[in-house]
């Protein structure tokens, strides 16, 4: 039996499986890239050229920048056990909260209403968060409960502010973070910035592993990431910086929404992989009892985790309201099951313990794109939401079939 | 030989109930000493006493000689006493070196998880109990049940655990898993620690410990060498509290006596 199991395996699938093995690739991962890969190919042969286009991904990449700022929060709270429905409504409230305090409270066009008032968006939603947080870890009220309080609750807040008047128009310094870009240079900087660290980190790596007698990938393999890295930096720039402000031959390069999503998406990566907190995360959503015998304070990762996704939803605030250069009461209805299907796409599991920021990020993209090519496509609103459902289901079976068939 | 540990006339009283009444137990380095009785007998509440769950009424318990108060948990492994709990309390998702640093990882300078060091030092530590481990990328709810005993033994380990508290380590386990377990017990007796076993099977206890202690009723039965005594005799002080001379420890209650 044993020689007949241990002869080598011709086929290309067990091939490319032992590849993966071998250099330590999440598979799952990869066949979402293929799936982003595919779709978008999907449509820019179907709408003639057009999705691909300069400036259908500088309006993708902002349409994206929201949904995926606030998925990398959501993998921590699924991973942890919990839920948060009140990311939509809390939005709303941050950004009626936001444009109330720099339009009214302060002077409208002063030179720190527009900071001031971003500072206020970001305290007040991580409070909020952490409140949310709070009742869920000390009274044990299952999260979905009090989420879904916060869903009623925020939105009804924001009303009070304003009595559902429509705050517009804001500060023009605060409208660059929805609608502004950091031009060409800059842009090339911040893609030279990002390259150069992707190559240090990789660098880095192999030498602490070396250092302490590990096995590292294959040269060629970290060569290959990095020339992949650079090559996908150095295309989005070139991208941002073709989409030209109009009759002008200055290209916007990456828009603010986007320079803000790479940050988050920077720190939440750290956060989730290399800090005590992010471990505390992950071991709490495998076993709570195992997390609290070990000596973690269970009760603070739920709050902090709570008023870190509060902190998030207000960045998201300041970019919705920033492009629309207003704050409806109507902005944000919906988001957060957007932002939960990103998460849920990207491979975290809503019974805890499984998800990976990255995968939240792709699966925000793999949403975008769908709805932005339909778009495109000429598609009707409704079966987009049908179509929208389908990938879902579509892409949680998946899971269920990858998972059954990796033990 | 002076014990490692000494927990003299330790008395503990829930609301009315007396869960343990004046009873005393020794251990040595490099000894395992098997805890027996029935459920309810007060073995768990009196090792919960050292594993610092719960705190004594009355009584003494002294390390290397030293009178100690074990206020909690924590006070506990600053002493050097580790408990691998039934439940195994291990994070399933998670691979075998987050497991054994859960709640006291190696940060780097800069306040981040240092994984390689981490990595480092669990390959060292499971290279003492099992060397033949080889699976330290997986979660560890890949690992078989004695793979997964012995990565809650390497926790204790690798905080220089000198007294590992061990509650029913292969009440889970298949047969070829409980010799592992037994192999991971030898390991650690020959290390020198001194390990306290809680357990029902009687055929474990007896293949493992060097000494017995017997609880009834919250009481002490009998403390003796595993050589001196044999089955018959330890079951009749576990059900009846009666002692291999035929007489019945001070306070037991037995049921020939109502």
């Amino acid at each position: 039996m044993d020689q007949i199991a241990t002869k080598p395996d011709d086929s290309l699938g067990s091939r490319l499986k032992a590849a993966a093995a071998s250099s330590q690739m999440d598979t799952r991962l990869l066949a979402m890239i293929g799936a982003v890969a595919a779709i978008w190919i999907f449509f820019q042969i179907a709408s003639g050229g057009i999705f691909l286009s300069p400036r259908n991904i500088y309006n993708l990449s902002v349409q994206t920048s929201v949904t995926a700022i606030l998925a990398t929060g959501m993998v921590l709270i699924i991973v942890s056990r919990n839920i948060d429905l009140s990311v939509g409504s809390l939005l709303a409230f941050l950004g009626i909260l936001g444009g109330f305090v720099q339009t009214e409270l302060l002077p409208l066009e002063g030179a720190h209403s527009w900071w001031l008032s971003m500072l206020v968006m970001i305290v007040v939603g991580c409070i909020a968060g952490g409140a949310q947080g709070w009742l869920i870890a000390r009274f044990a009220i299952p999260a979905f409960v009090v989420t879904l309080g916060g869903l009623m609750f925020w939105r009804g807040a924001g009303w009070l502010f304003t009595k559902g008047r429509t705050v517009t128009p804001l500060d023009s310094t605060y409208s660059i973070v929805g609608g502004g870009s950091i031009g060409e240079t800059w842009s090339w900087i911040v893609g030279l910035i990002g390259f150069a660290a992707i190559t240090f980190m990789t660098i880095w790596n192999r030498r602490r592993r070396k250092a302490l007698d590990f096995g590292v990938k294959p040269m060629a393999f970290d060569v290959a990431i990095i020339v992949a890295a650079g090559l996908l930096i150095g295309s989005f720039v070139l991208m941002m910086n073709s989409y030209n402000f109009p009759r002008s031959e200055d290209g916007r390069g990456i828009p603010v929404p986007v320079l803000i999503l790479i940050v988050v998406a920077c720190v939440m990566i750290y956060v989730a992989n290399m800090t005590r907190f992010g471990r505390y995360i992950y071991g709490y959503g495998g076993n709570p009892e195992a997390a609290q015998l070990a000596g973690v304070n269970t009760r603070a990762v739920v709050i902090a985790s709570f008023a870190l996704i509060g902190g998030l939803t207000a960045l998201g605030a300041m970019i919705s309201t920033a492009r629309l250069n207003a704050a409806p009461l109507s902005i944000g209805q919906l988001l957060e099951l957007q932002v939960i299907a990103a998460a849920v796409i990207g491979g975290t599991s809503l019974a805890g313990g499984v998800g990976t920021i990255v995968g939240a990020l792709i699966g925000a993209v793999l949403m975008q794109s769908l709805q932005n090519g339909m778009v495109l496509l000429g598609v009707q609103s409704a079966p987009q939401q049908m179509i929208m459902a389908g990938v879902l289901i579509f892409a949680v079976w998946f899971d269920v079939i990858y998972q059954k068939r990796r033990v | 030989m002076q014990p490692i540990v000494e927990m003299k006339n330790i008395y503990k009283r829930f609301g009315g109930i007396h869960a343990v009444e004046d009873m005393s137990l020794d251990l040595h380095p490099g000894e395992v000493v098997g805890l027996l009785g029935h459920n309810g007998a007060g073995k768990s509440t009196f090792i919960k006493m050292l594993s610092g769950a719960y705190q004594i009424d009355s009584g003494q318990i002294r390390i290397d000689g030293k009178d100690v108060d074990i206020t909690s948990p924590s006070v506990a492994k600053e002493l050097g006493i580790e408990t691998i709990y039934q439940t195994l309390a291990l994070a399933d998702n998670l691979d075998t070196a987050a497991n054994i640093f859960f709640g006291r990882e190696i940060l780097t300078r800069f306040g981040a998880l240092d994984e390689p060091a981490m990595e480092h030092a669990a390959i060292k530590v499971m290279g003492r109990l099992n060397p033949q481990f080889r699976k330290f990328k997986d979660p560890v709810i890949n690992l078989s049940g004695g793979q997964r005993q012995s990565v809650a033994i390497a926790r204790a380990l690798q905080f220089n655990a000198r007294i590992i508290i061990m509650d029913e380590p292969t009440a889970a386990l298949g047969p070829h898993e409980t010799q592992m377990v037994s192999d991971l017990i030898r390991a650690l007796k020959r290390e020198g620690i001194a390990i306290v076993m809680i357990s029902h099977d009687l055929h474990d206890v007896f293949d493992l410990s060097d000494r017995i202690a017997v609880m009834k009723n919250g009481r002490h039965v009998w403390t003796g060498a595993t050589t001196e005594t044999d089955k018959d005799e330890v079951l009749q002080m576990v059900i009846l509290g009666k002692l291999p001379d035929g007489s019945y420890a001070p306070g037991i209650v037995s049921t020939e006596d109502a």
